[in-house]
Parts: structure tokens; C-alpha cells; sequence
């Protein structure tokens, strides 16, 4: 028998106590949705893991309504200290059911059980813990003695990483003071539900954090609702342009971690065997659906060919299949739709001229998957080169100076990561300070903390997460002047927001899209003069 | 001064360097290699540590470590007696058992080897073919400090009372003060030592002493260099020193058998030593070696586990998946 | 005899130099009673154009440039802007139509503020940076860097502090500017362009344009090489649409603000138009 050829060693799913059907997370409780239901699914089968609700527009009302009304008579009064309190009991739930959540997680992204067992649920835990000890500590967080929280935050997360992604999110808001609605992504809403029932154990007052579930419309109403004060979005940099415009003139403070095409730049005198295992783990870690992966390989000219025999064969050692194995590496991809746009894109880049190279390796039959790929003879102008993919994909390109490296890694509207892999230091730090981009990894990729500040420059968002600048984005200076806000928007600071009617949110977004096709300068100068008052009275918003 | 000093000849650095190898040569060589960063070194020994192994894959695994054994001791206190009872061990790990293989070697001092051969009677030979091979120290191990002569004499003398094997040491003195064509002189000259009298070689384990190389860029810079001077074998450890074989720097001595490999198409041994105790750390290796190097490496003339307690763990193991109950220490014998 | 005076012509200010709207156009600037004060630049769309070539030409050296350097240049500015102490009156008094008490006020307010900016050039880093402590043998620490081109629409009810208020933060981290000054007092803005063209800030760092915000801005928000606007002066705009048409590029935009205190001065300021740069490195001894 060949050795290689690991026995199967799955993770016995014997810990997850699943319930058939999921509601929505409202003050506390768990209620049905209005919506239409709808069938998580297990990406490695295709079959379905449970039944999940759609909150439609009134039940964001009363999401909404339940974090505004906790933040006026809970979150708000209790001290920071206490906040602090319930956020650790959090971080400790979360590491008493590691094991269920990473196999919860496994089944509904497909994500392998090593990353969900030794990344995701660990991180989610540190997360919870580093900001549980900023909440009595905010004096501190750089913006001055006293600063403010902010209100109600919306939060809408991807399904990449889905209950890290909460933590990002959950985490530091409520150090800071606020109260949440999140929403996750609907392919994968099933770990943020049992994060409820967390929150029930640690006995989180009610309303603190809501999680609403449901699609794009879903997530559209939770941003635009008036009683909102934050939003904070993680996804696709054309969604977070949607959410940008949308909420314009609102008031409401916005961070948002979009896309990015990360240069890995290799360089000639890199750590071979360690660039080669970063550039793998910077384009297959969590099968490439990551913003900030390395998915385009800059590889110094004269270490192509060598480079890439390296590469390949390491690939040949990647294990492809059940993501409730322990030893695979490479599991499903998240659903249908992102298997044709990576099937999609993949194909473009091969038309355009690129080569295409894969280890071989069984496909499960069913289930939706995409084998390791990379792709060279791709020139800077492919749509591979610039478009991201968002899976397990790597795009070759080379360069033959420092100076070209930097241009090409810097020619992107993108600027969220980029890898340096060199043994010279001067030339390292050189590099890091010319390269446009968040996250700079020198001989590493992929590694996150929840000290460390993560986010984009450019088209990849603004804000960051992690670290104190994270606290900073659910914040606001003692002395911050108040939002400014267009005519006619609901103040969300104000009496509005709890009992506003179920079709505020639709109604400010429809005007607001009006708005946006109107060229500014064409403006009646009635309507500059209204547009001028609201903004005129802005005065210092009184101390909560 | 003695820079452009000509080194002795061996054949792979005459192969890879031309003609003159020159301890500049050398050094350029050497210094030309790629360097290794250690975080992602030890992380990636630490991912391949978590590959998880199930019961038929396991029994395979266990008695593939045992035939990979040198089963050594190497103690001032060593004995004829006690030799006689590791050869004993050897060749019978478990009584208890009849089917469990033999390991590959006994490893012992010099003036041991004499009393390994006469225990192993028609045993002794070619672990390739099932049969327990006979290795030797050498080279005043285990500090290497003693003059060229005594070292050559030590093995000249082990080859002589019968070793199959020379595992000697690196002049690490020499070596962290840069004098690298000293210490490749000096494997060439113990290679020309393990000639036996039918014009064959022992083969020749190269210990590098990786705790006291000290750094990663060190142990594959003393890697390349073992091979260039003609080791079969490159090794980790004596096993006298702390840390001894670890899991990141196998893995790295690894990368440079395999690079060895890509370039010339010849296949180079490697051997930790030292601090393998249990069968979980075992299968780490076996597994390393198998992602690294392919499954064709676990074979006894290409990857051994020094080592004198891991024996008794893996039969206990053994036990455990035979009978379905956990083991005791008092069921495995002592050596 | 009295001396016939020689008027100033009220040039753009782009790339270093001083030219005419490529359009030719004028609008005359008058004082509050509605006396000729002079002809300015009416800045076009290609003007403004040219403007963020200019500042995007200007990044890399001015970012580039060592903060010490960054502080000496500005406060040189400070300098040379008090050594026109007279003439920034006389234009406030003028334009403004406020007493020379009130003038004095602004112009001294205006050259402290541009002192106390100056002097951050070198500290914001270690105020809004810092080390993080990972959980990893890693060296990992975050830095604050300029965005890059920012846009600025003056605050319009002031003729110079409003305008230092805005532009002098932006600069402080490596930024680059294109500024659309007060529609109503633009004079003020152009004789700061010749200070700063005076005082070894390089060409293309700071742009003026003069003319009329409601027409440029919306060209400057929706640029896709404007990499941040501030709309502190944008509040009788329509700058809900200019937010949004920012958007289309996810340009970061600073919401108006005004009153007296607009633009006051602040750290939030600085770090409104920077981006954290987080960078990791690997440590080990081995």
C-alpha cells in the first residue's frame, strides 16, 4: 500500500447539535423570519445542512429597534468594565465549543477542518479577548479622553471566513459601546446562529447583538435603515461602492474591506523552500477565497523556471477533498455561483493567452470544486491579472528590478496586501514603504492577529480592523463634530430610528438613487439653499 | 592565506565545482545558497506534524519505523554484555511477537563493533534485504576533538573490526570559524578511511551537530558541504548535545537531499538522531520525509531514526493495535 | 503726486507655476459694498484636470521626502507667510469687509495654525502608529502613510484661515493638494500660492484652483486619481452627489463642516487622510 495515501480521517460531526430551522436573532430571542426561507447547503455535497430565515424590511425595523432600544437602556449605561466582562465570557464560550463551531464552519463554507480547528475558531476566540480588554481602556484608543461610541452598527460580512468575520466586527463594537445588527452571508449563516446561542450562555443582555439572515436585499435594507448609525461591510469592492453611495448623506460613519489582487513578490535571493510555502499558502490557504490573497505572483525573471518546478511540485502534495477531513488541504468551494466565476475568469485568462497548469488530483463527484490552478505566461493587461478571482488561482508574472516589482505590484486599483520574500532587509523595508498597500508580509503571507491592524488603501476599502486603529472605526472623539447629514435624513442620534416604519429604509435609498443620477452642478438653487441648512446648524453633538 | 588552498578531490565537488575546488570555490558555493527563514521553516514542520494517520495506515507506519531503526547505545559504561543484549533486541524486538521486523542497524562505539558482529552471527548484513547492519562512531566522537590521525585511525579500526557503517563527526569548531575546506578535507580523508579491504565502502553518515551549527543557513550550508565530500548520509545529531534532531531542521536537511536529487539524480540518506522518543514524533518524520522526498526514501539505506528508546514505544503501540487494549512498559522489554 | 498703484493680476496656481484658466476665463472679485477688487481665474474642468496631474506628479516626492524635511519646508511656509503679514491683511480686510483688527486675528490664527501642523510632521507617525504585540514570532508594526491626491473644497466664508485650516493637515503626512478656494474670497488663496511657491515646497504639491466650487468639485469628486476629498467647504453644495460619485472609486471623503469652527484644528484632521500601513516580518535567531 502506499503510505501517502492517508486513511480517511474525518471529524466526527457528533459534536454539532444542529437544529433543522434557524430564525432570526432578535432581542434576544429567536423569531421567524418575514421572508421567504431558505436552505443552507453543505458546499462539499450539495446537500442541505438546514433551513434558515429571510428577514425582510420589518423585521430590520425591529432589529434595528431592539440595538437601539439596548443601547439607550443597557449597552450605554453599563460601564466599560462590565462590557469588557460579557465580551470575555464570549471569547471563553467560543473556546469551549471550538470543536463544534469548526465543524459547523467546515460543513457550511467547505473550508478544510485544519484552518476552521487551528485558524478560524482560535482567531475568533483571540479576537473577542483582545477587544474585551479594550472596553475600560478607551481613554487610550487615540482619540483623546472620553470618546463617544457611536450607536447602532450594521454589519454585513462575507462568507469567506464567516464567524471570524463576526468577531472582526462584533468585537470591537461592542468595546466601544455600541450595539449590533449583523448580517452574515447567506451561503454560510449557520455559525453565526450558534454564536447566538453563545450569546444566550454568556447571558448578553437582549438586543445587544442581532443577527438577521437573508440575501443582497437583506443586507441593502440593514445599511440603509435610518435608525443605523455605523456600517461596517466586509465583500466585494462593487457592493461596497453600492453601500457607499447609498448611505451617502446619512451620517453614518462607514468602514468597509473590500477586493484586492495581492502581489507575492519573489525575490532572487528569497527563502526558496519558505517562498514557495508562503506563495502556496498566500493563493490556496481557504482555496484562494480571500481578499487579501497573494493571487498574483511576482517572480524575479531570472528564478522563473526554477521557481515555478519548485511550485509545482508542492502542489502535487496538496490534498483536494472532504473539508471534514484532517488532512486535506484544499476543500469545496463556497457554492455554485463562485465556482463559475473562478470556472468563468479562469477560462477568460486562458483565452487571453495564459497557461494553465494543475496537479492531478479526484474531484469529488459532487459538490462544487476547483482544482489548485496556476497560470502563467499572463501579461500585466490580462483580465487575470487585474480581476479578482477570488479562489484558488495564481496569476505569473515577473519582473526584473526592485523598481519593477514595486510598479507592478502598485498597478492595481487594489491595495489591500502584498507579499516581499527576500533575504535582504534594507531592499525588504524599502519595498514595504513603496508598496500601496494595508497589509505588508515579509516573508510570510496570511498571517492575522487581533493586534494588527488589517485593511486596503485604494479600491480595496478604508478603516481598518484589528489592533487600536479597529476600536477607532466604532468611535468618536469627545469634541467630533456632528455628522453631517443631507436634507430630511432621519437622525439616527435622535427620537427617529426605533419606531421608524418599515418602509423608511427603501424610501431613503430610492431618493438617494435619484440623486446620484443627478449631476451636482445642475442643482435648482432652491434646492442648494435647503441643501445648505441642514449642514449650516451642525453644532458639537451633546455628550451621550 | 589559505584561501586559495586546493582542497583534496572528491568526485561530486570536482562534479559541481570543476576541476579545482578550491576552498574559495567552496565558500562561493556555499554562500550562494538560498537562505532559509525560520519562521516558515518551522511552520511548515509543524504543518506536516498534524497529518493525521488511522489504523491501517498506522500499522504500516509502525513497522516501516521500526526497520528504519539504528537501534544504539552508546554509553561510557557499554559493555560486550550489554551489546549483546541490543543485538538481542534487534533482532527480536518483541517476543511477544514474531512478525515484528527487525530494525535496520545497531549502532555502537568502535571497540563495540567487534562483539555487535559475533551477536549477529548470519543475522549481519544488508538491512535492504532484511538483515541488521553493524554502525560505528567514529571520528572521536562525540566532541570530534582529537587530531586528524586519531580520527582516521578510529575508523579505519571499526571498518576493520567489521562496521557496515561509519557515523562520524564534523569539525564544528572548524566549521563555525569558516574553515570549511578543513572540514570538508577532512570527510574526504574518513571517506578514504571507510574503504574496507574488498575495495568497497562503508557508508558514511555525516553528523553535522545541528544544535551547535546553530542556525538553519549553517545546517544546510554543512549539508551541501557533507554531500559535496561524499557522505551517504547526512545526520542530525549525536545526540550528546541539546536541541538534537528536530522536526524543522530534518525537514530542511530534507529540502537539500531533495534539491541534490533534482540536480544530479543521486540520492542522499538522512538520519535525526536524538530526542525521537515516541511513535507520534516518529510518524512526523515518516510523514516529513514522505511529502518531502516521496515514499521511495523510506528505505534503510536512505533514512534511518537514531534512536534507543522509540523501540519500545512503537511496540507498545504495536501491542495496542493488535489487542485492541493500551500497552504497558512492563510488557516491552528493557533493551 | 500719489503713487498710481500696480494691481495684481490673480492668477491659478498648478504644478508650481502660475498660469490662466486654459479656458480664458474670469470672474471679477468684488468687496462686500460691490467694488472691483480684481479679475480671477475662473478655473475649468481641464484646469482641474491638470490640477491632479500636477499632484499626483508631486506624491512621491513630497511623501518621499523625510518628515524632517516635510517640517522644515512648512514651517519655512509660516515664515515667509508672516513676512506678508500686511498684504493678507489688506486682502481680508478688503474682501471680507471686516475690521483690521478682525484681519490681523485671522492672518496671525492662520500662521500659528500653519506652525502647529508644521511641527507634526515628524510626531504623527509615533502618536498614530505603533508596534503590535502578535501572538507570533513576528516584528509587526502600523504606520500611518498619506492617501495620497486630495481634494479639497475651501471652507467658503473664510478668505485664508478656512483655506490653512484645510490644506495644511493634508500635507503633513505626504498628501498632495488640489484646492478649490472660497468662491467669494479667492484672492487670499492665490498670494498663498506665491508664498508657498516662495517657501521650497515643490511644484505640483499644492494646486489652487479659483472659480466656482459647484462646477470643479464635481469633476474632482468623481476623478478616478483623486484618492480623497474633503468637502469641508462643500456644505452649499450638492454634496450628497459629490459624496457618492466619490464612491464610484472609493475615494474617502470628509463630511462639511461650518461654522466658525470649521476645520478646526485637530489630529482627526491629519489622520483623516492617511492609511494605515501594517507591515510583518518574520524574527528568529535561527
Amino acid at each position: 500500500m502506499s503510505f501517502l495515501e492517508y486513511a480517511p480521517a474525518p471529524e466526527s460531526t457528533s459534536v454539532l447539535k444542529l437544529k433543522d430551522a434557524y430564525g432570526l436573532f432578535i432581542d434576544g430571542e429567536f423569531v421567524d423570519g418575514s421572508g421567504a426561507p431558505f436552505d443552507t447547503i453543505a458546499p462539499a455535497t450539495g446537500k442541505k445542512i438546514a433551513t434558515v430565515s429571510t428577514a425582510d424590511a420589518a423585521d430590520i425595523d425591529r432589529a434595528v429597534a431592539a440595538a437601539r432600544r439596548a443601547y439607550d437602556t443597557t449597552w450605554s449605561r453599563l460601564s466599560g468594565r462590565d462590557r469588557g466582562k460579557y465580551l470575555f465570557r464570549i471569547a471563553r464560550l467560543v473556546q469551549e465549543r471550538a470543536r463544534e463551531l469548526a465543524v459547523a464552519e467546515s460543513l457550511d463554507n467547505g473550508k478544510p477542518i485544519k484552518e476552521t480547528r487551528d485558524f478560524d475558531i482560535p482567531t475568533v476566540a483571540a479576537w473577542f479577548f483582545y477587544y474585551a480588554g479594550w472596553a475600560d481602556k478607551l481613554d487610550h484608543a487615540g482619540l483623546g479622553p472620553a470618546p463617544r461610541a457611536l450607536g447602532v452598527a450594521a454589519q454585513v460580512i462575507p462568507w469567506n471566513f464567516p464567524l471570524m468575520m463576526l468577531a472582526w466586527k462584533i468585537a470591537p463594537a461592542l468595546a466601544a459601546g455600541n450595539t449590533v445588527v449583523l448580517k452574515p452571508a447567506e451561503t454560510t449563516p449557520l455559525t453565526s446562529l450558534v454564536f447566538a446561542e453563545i450569546l444566550q450562555q454568556a447571558d448578553l443582555p437582549a438586543g445587544v447583538v442581532n443577527i438577521v439572515t437573508g440575501a443582497g436585499e437583506t443586507g441593502a435594507a440593514l445599511v440603509a435603515h435610518p435608525g443605523v448609525d455605523k456600517v461596517a461591510f466586509t465583500g466585494s469592492t462593487a457592493v461596497g461602492k453600492r453601500i457607499a453611495q447609498t448611505i451617502a448623506g446619512q451620517g453614518k460613519k462607514l468602514t468597509l474591506e473590500l477586493g484586492g489582487k495581492g502581489a507575492n513578490i519573489v525575490f532572487d535571493d528569497a527563502p526558496i523552500e519558505q517562498a514557495v510555502e508562503g506563495v502556496v499558502n498566500g493563493i490556496f490557504f481557504n482555496q484562494g477565497q480571500v481578499c487579501c490573497a497573494g493571487s498574483r505572483l511576482l517572480v524575479q525573471e531570472s528564478i522563473h523556471d526554477e521557481f515555478l518546478d519548485r511550485l509545482k511540485q508542492r502542489m502535487r502534495t496538496l490534498r483536494v477533498g472532504d473539508p471534514l477531513d484532517k488532512n486535506t488541504d484544499i476543500g469545496a468551494i463556497n457554492s455554485a455561483e463562485q465556482l463559475q466565476r473562478i470556472t468563468a475568469l479562469t477560462q477568460a485568462g486562458i483565452a487571453e493567452g495564459a497557461e494553465a497548469w494543475s496537479p492531478e488530483c479526484e474531484l469529488p463527484s459532487e459538490g462544487f470544486w476547483f482544482r489548485p490552478t496556476i497560470l502563467t505566461n499572463v501579461a500585466t493587461s490580462n483580465t487575470v491579472a487585474r480581476d479578482e478571482i477570488f479562489g484558488p488561482v495564481l496569476s505569473v508574472l515577473t519582473f526584473r528590478t526592485p523598481a519593477e516589482a514595486v510598479a507592478k505590484a502598485n498597478n492595481s486599483p487594489y491595495g489591500l496586501s502584498a507579499g516581499i520574500w527576500s533575504e535582504k532587509g534594507s531592499r525588504t523595508l524599502a519595498l514595504a514603504d513603496k508598496l500601496k498597500a494595508g497589509v505588508i508580509w515579509s516573508n510570510t503571507f496570511n498571517t492575522f492577529d487581533p493586534t494588527s491592524p488589517f485593511g486596503g488603501y485604494k479600491e480595496s476599502g478604508y478603516g481598518r480592523e484589528g489592533g487600536r486603529q479597529g476600536i477607532g472605526a466604532y468611535l468618536q472623539a469627545a469634541d467630533a463634530p456632528a455628522p453631517a447629514r443631507a436634507p430630511g435624513e432621519l437622525g439616527a442620534s435622535g427620537s427617529a430610528g426605533a419606531g421608524s416604519a418599515a418602509g423608511a429604509a427603501s424610501s431613503v435609498a430610492q431618493r438617494v438613487a435619484k440623486a446620484v443620477t443627478k449631476p451636482a452642478a445642475s442643482k435648482s438653487p432652491a434646492a442648494k439653499a435647503a441643501a445648505a441648512k441642514p449642514a449650516k446648524t451642525s453644532t458639537r453633538k451633546a455628550a451621550k | 592565506m589559505t584561501m586559495e588552498r586546493a582542497v583534496a578531490p572528491a568526485q561530486r565537488a570536482v562534479d559541481i565545482l570543476g576541476g579545482d575546488v578550491s576552498e574559495s570555490a567552496l565558500k562561493g558555493y556555499l554562500d550562494g545558497l538560498p537562505g532559509v527563514d525560520a519562521v516558515g521553516l518551522e511552520q511548515r514542520a509543524a504543518g506536516l506534524g498534524t497529518r493525521s494517520i488511522k489504523t491501517s495506515s498506522k500499522k504500516w507506519a509502525l513497522d516501516r519505523i521500526i526497520e528504519l531503526i539504528d537501534l544504539t547505545t552508546l554509553e561510557g559504561a557499554d559493555t560486550p554484555g550489554k551489546v549483546r543484549s541490543l543485538v538481542a533486541k534487534a533482532l527480536v524486538p518483541d517476543a511477544s511477537d514474531l512478525t515484528t521486523p527487525r530494525v535496520a542497524a545497531v549502532c555502537v562505539y568502535g571497540d563495540m563493533v567487534p562483539h555487535a558482529v559475533e551477536a549477529l552471527g548470519a543475522a549481519h548484513g544488508d538491512p535492504d534485504q532484511g538483515l541488521v547492519s553493524v554502525a560505528a562512531v567514529a571520528t572521536a566522537f562525540p566532541s570530534g576533538r582529537a587530531s586528524r590521525a586519531v580520527k582516521l585511525a578510529d575508523t579505519r579500526d571499526a571498518v576493520a573490526a567489521g562496521a557496515d557503517e561509519i557515523d562520524m563527526v564534523i569539525d564544528r569548531g572548524a566549521f563555525l570559524s569558516g574553515r570549511w575546506g578543513q572540514v570538508f578535507d577532512e570527510i574526504v580523508a574518513v571517506k578514504d578511511a571507510c574503504r574496507k579491504a574488498d575495495g568497497s565502502y562503508a557508508h558514511l553518515k555525516v553528523i553535522l551537530e545541528t544544535g551547535e551549527l546553530n542556525t538553519y543557513d549553517n545546517v544546510r550550508r554543512a549539508s551541501v558541504l557533507a554531500i559535496l565530500a561524499g557522505g551517504d548520509f547526512i545526520k542530525t545529531s549525536t545526540g550528546k548535545v541539546s536541541p538534537a534532531a528536530t522536526l524543522p531542521v530534518t525537514l530542511l536537511m530534507l529540502e537539500v537531499v531533495r534539491d541534490w536529487h533534482r540536480w544530479t539524480g543521486e540520492r542522499i540518506g538522512v538520519k535525526p538522531a536524538g530526542g525521537i522518543r515516541t511513535s507520534k514524533d516518529a510518524i512526523k518524520y515518516l510523514v516529513t520525509v514522505a511529502e518531502t522526498l516521496g515514499e521511495e526514501w523510506l528505505v534503510p539505506h536512505l533514512f534511518r531514526y537514531g534512536a534507543s528508546s522509540l523501540l519500545n514505544d512503537v511496540l507498545l503501540q504495536r501491542q495496542k493495535l493488535a489487542s485492541g487494549r493500551y500497552s504497558g512498559p512492563d510488557y516491552v522489554t528493557i533493551d | 503726486m500719489t503713487r498710481l498703484a500696480v494691481p495684481k493680476t490673480y492668477k491659478l496656481y498648478l504644478g508650481g507655476k502660475f498660469p490662466r484658466s486654459e479656458s480664458g476665463r474670469t470672474f471679477e472679485v468684488r468687496t462686500p459694498a460691490g467694488e472691483f477688487l480684481a479679475n480671477a481665474a475662473l478655473a475649468s474642468r481641464k484646469d482641474a484636470r491638470d490640477a491632479v496631474v500636477a499632484a499626483r506628479g508631486a506624491v512621491s516626492g513630497w511623501a518621499g521626502a523625510t518628515a524632517y524635511n516635510r517640517g522644515q519646508v512648512l514651517y519655512r511656509v509660516a515664515e515667509v507667510l508672516e513676512g506678508r503679514h500686511a498684504q493678507f491683511v489688506d486682502e481680508i480686510v478688503q474682501q471680507e469687509g471686516v475690521s483690521r483688527a478682525a484681519a490681523t486675528a485671522q492672518v496671525d490664527e492662520a500662521i500659528d495654525r500653519w506652525v502647529w501642523y508644521a511641527g507634526w510632521t515628524d510626531k504623527f507617525a509615533q502618536v498614530a502608529g505603533n508596534a503590535n504585540p502578535v501572538a507570533g514570532p513576528y516584528f509587526n508594526i502600523s504606520v500611518p502613510e498619506p492617501t495620497g491626491v486630495v481634494a479639497i473644497v475651501a471652507p467658503q466664508d473664510s478668505s485664508l484661515l478656512g483655506l490653512v485650516s484645510a490644506i495644511a493637515p493634508a500635507l503633513v503626512t505626504g498628501n498632495t493638494v488640489v484646492v478649490v478656494a472660497s468662491e467669494r474670497f479667492p484672492l487670499s488663496s492665490i498670494s498663498l500660492a506665491e508664498v508657498l511657491a516662495t517657501s521650497d515646497l515643490p511644484g505640483g504639491v499644492v494646486n489652487v484652483l479659483t472659480g466656482s466650487p459647484a462646477e470643479i468639485a464635481p469633476w474632482l469628486a468623481s476623478h478616478q486619481d483623486v484618492d480623497a476629498l474633503d468637502l469641508v467647504g462643500a456644505g452649499d453644495l450638492d454634496w450628497v452627489a459629490l459624496e457618492q460619485a466619490a464612491a464610484e472609486s472609493v475615494t474617502r471623503v470628509s463630511w462639511p463642516e461650518q461654522g466658525p469652527d470649521a476645520a478646526a484644528p485637530s489630529l482627526e484632521r491629519i489622520r483623516q487622510f492617511t492609511e494605515t500601513k501594517t507591515v510583518w516580518h518574520t524574527k528568529s535567531l535561527l
